[in-house]
């Protein structure tokens, strides 16, 4: 893998086009969070800022937030509850779908009773609303494209990784715990290869390995899609001891253990007996599913070498107290903070650290073989492959 | 004792507690709560919208020392230097046996090579109770505006 794909500026904004802003499905919200109509949050596509909002009609829309007259963002806020949107500058206003209701002065003014100014005949109203872009809403989940012809998202994750999706979003209804956010110094590719890359989890997580919540000896493995653009790592978790696959990994410390174990109590929840699922959806989302803890991270770009990560904590309305407890106390392994997660934030910018003035060097993945295939273990980068197989024909690089 | 005198004491706690934390003696952060303390760091989001989730939660003095030996033993992060600045202390009312207090911090991070930086800041909303001679947090909750935070954050604040 050339470096450069961490740190060219080019290939970052041909990113933005033909990736987020390209044939894609993007994760811009629940519909917990906006459940009712005049609801509004605002979010990012890439970098794009985008308003999703709930109309009267109860439909959820998508519109890039950046008005049709001067291109100025149109809403500040990060959250609300509005009958439409008006840009301050020359209010411009625009309703819940993004459609232009009103231009002031449009149709000019009246002075010594002549009318002057106003906008030429000519000007149609329904030209230049807010971008609408596609949405689509998966058990709760909202997802929004810049491609109006979008396949459905369920075609677009295909039936393995829907199954992994429906796992946790099944219909009921979501409650949204609280978001936390970190801004990573590292290229936004760096987030998804760590969530697709089995093989650290085990040697860099001391935690994870210690407390037996993940490890390479255990049930595992490792799925794709057919074009490998999104994967799925799932495992089930084991004990705390040392046994003949621990050896390998010199952050084992069997002599650790927890004065309050309340951390880890968990209740079984799922009908499979996988306790791990993370999944990667292209190109913005990762699904957490650890034990108990459950989680959207957003990957939200900030040029080529910086990106934020926004984490969702959900859990479900009819979760009982001491289910959210169970969540809220699990949610320490996790996020910028995290026991497990804080690992990852360092290694991702060391990593892009390393790649300055390297640019025409290369990374090496080749852990498990060149191929990309799906895995019954976890000592592979297969789907580190999958994912750049894609990515260089999508990109046109080859 | 007298709120003059009351005040006094509560401004020596947070001197106290934030050197422990710039100075690195992260074993003696637990023992700045009572048994069953509470250490929640939260963003400002998640509290204006209502929503319980914390960034860094402890409901027990036992699993502030676990967070502290993961610190120590289980996380890799780069080293740097943190300076924590308190100010507009207030005591707000008593609730029990326990005066509710709050305070601003701001904390300065230094990272190798790198220029002192803003590094987060927010208040703290504390519950403080007088136990066995000293005086210790029943609850502290650390409400943080920098929600967007650089990195990571691995020493509690």
């Amino acid at each position: 893998m050339p470096f450069w794909v961490y740190t060219d500026p080019a290939v970052y904004r041909l990113e933005q086009e033909l990736i987020f802003r390209g044939s894609t499905w993007n994760y811009v919200g629940l519909e917990a969070e906006i459940p009712n109509p005049g609801d509004f949050k605002t979010t990012y596509i890439g970098d794009t800022s985008v308003i999703v909002a709930r109309d009267e009609d109860q439909s959820i829309n998508a519109m890039v937030n950046k008005c049709g007259h001067r291109g100025a963002r149109v809403c500040r806020a990060a959250s609300g509850n509005t009958t439409d949107f008006t840009c301050l500058y020359h209010q411009w206003n625009y309703d819940l779908k993004g459609a232009l209701l009103g231009v002031p002065f449009r149709r000019g003014v009246l002075e010594s009773g002549r009318k002057v100014g106003g906008m030429p005949d000519d000007f149609q109203m329904s030209e230049h609303g807010l971008r609408q872009l596609k949405v689509n809403v998966l058990n709760g989940v909202i997802f929004a494209s810049f491609d109006p012809r979008m396949a459905p998202l369920r075609e677009y994750l295909g039936e393995k990784m829907f199954y992994y999706f429906e796992r946790v979003f099944d219909g009921r209804k979501l409650r949204l715990l609280g978001r936390t956010r970190q801004k990573i110094a590292s290229n936004w590719k760096l987030v998804f290869e760590n969530i697709k890359d089995p093989y650290h989890a085990t040697l860099l997580h001391v935690f994870l390995v210690t407390f037996g919540l993940f490890r390479a000896d255990q049930k595992s493995k490792i799925e794709m899609d057919d074009t490998g653009m999104h994967a799925a790592l799932v495992s089930r978790r084991g004990e705390q001891k040392a046994s003949e696959g621990t050896v390998d990994m010199s952050n084992f410390k069997a002599d650790y253990y927890l004065q309050d174990p309340s951390l880890l109590a968990n209740r079984k929840e799922f009908k499979d007996e996988n306790t791990v699922v993370m999944q990667t959806i292209f190109p913005n989302l990762i699904v957490q599913q650890q034990t108990n803890t459950l989680a959207l991270r957003q990957i939200v770009t900030k040029g080529p070498e910086s990106f934020e990560l926004v984490w969702d904590f959900f859990g479900y309305e009819d979760d009982d107290e001491v289910m959210t407890g169970y969540r809220l106390k699990q949610a320490n392994l996790m996020g910028p903070s995290g026991l497990v997660s804080i690992d990852d934030a360092e290694a991702m910018e060391m990593a892009q650290r390393g790649c300055a003035r390297h640019e025409d060097e290369s990374a090496v993945m080749e852990m498990g073989g060149r191929e990309w295939l799906d895995e019954d273990h976890m000592v592979t980068e297969t789907a580190i492959r999958g994912f750049y197989n894609y990515y260089r024909q999508l990109m046109g690089f080859f | 004792m007298n709120l003059r005198d009351l005040r006094f004491e509560f401004e020596e706690l947070l001197t106290e507690y934030v050197q422990c934390l710039d100075e690195g003696r992260l074993e003696e952060w637990p023992e700045f709560f009572t048994e069953r303390g509470v250490y929640k760091l939260i963003g400002r989001e998640n509290v204006e919208q209502g929503l319980p989730l914390a960034t860094m939660f402890c409901d027990s003095k036992a699993m502030m020392k676990d967070r502290v030996t993961a610190i120590r033993k289980a996380l890799f992060y780069s080293p740097r230097y943190l300076r924590h600045l308190t100010s507009n202390l207030k005591i707000i009312g008593q609730e029990g046996e326990a005066w509710m207090a709050q305070a601003n911090y701001v904390v300065l991070q230094t990272l190798q090579d790198e220029e002192t930086k803003v590094f987060n800041t927010g208040k703290y909303v504390d519950k403080i109770v007088f136990k066995d001679g000293k005086y210790k947090f029943e609850e502290k909750v650390v409400i943080y505006d920098t929600i967007q935070i650089p990195s990571l954050i691995v020493i509690p604040i």
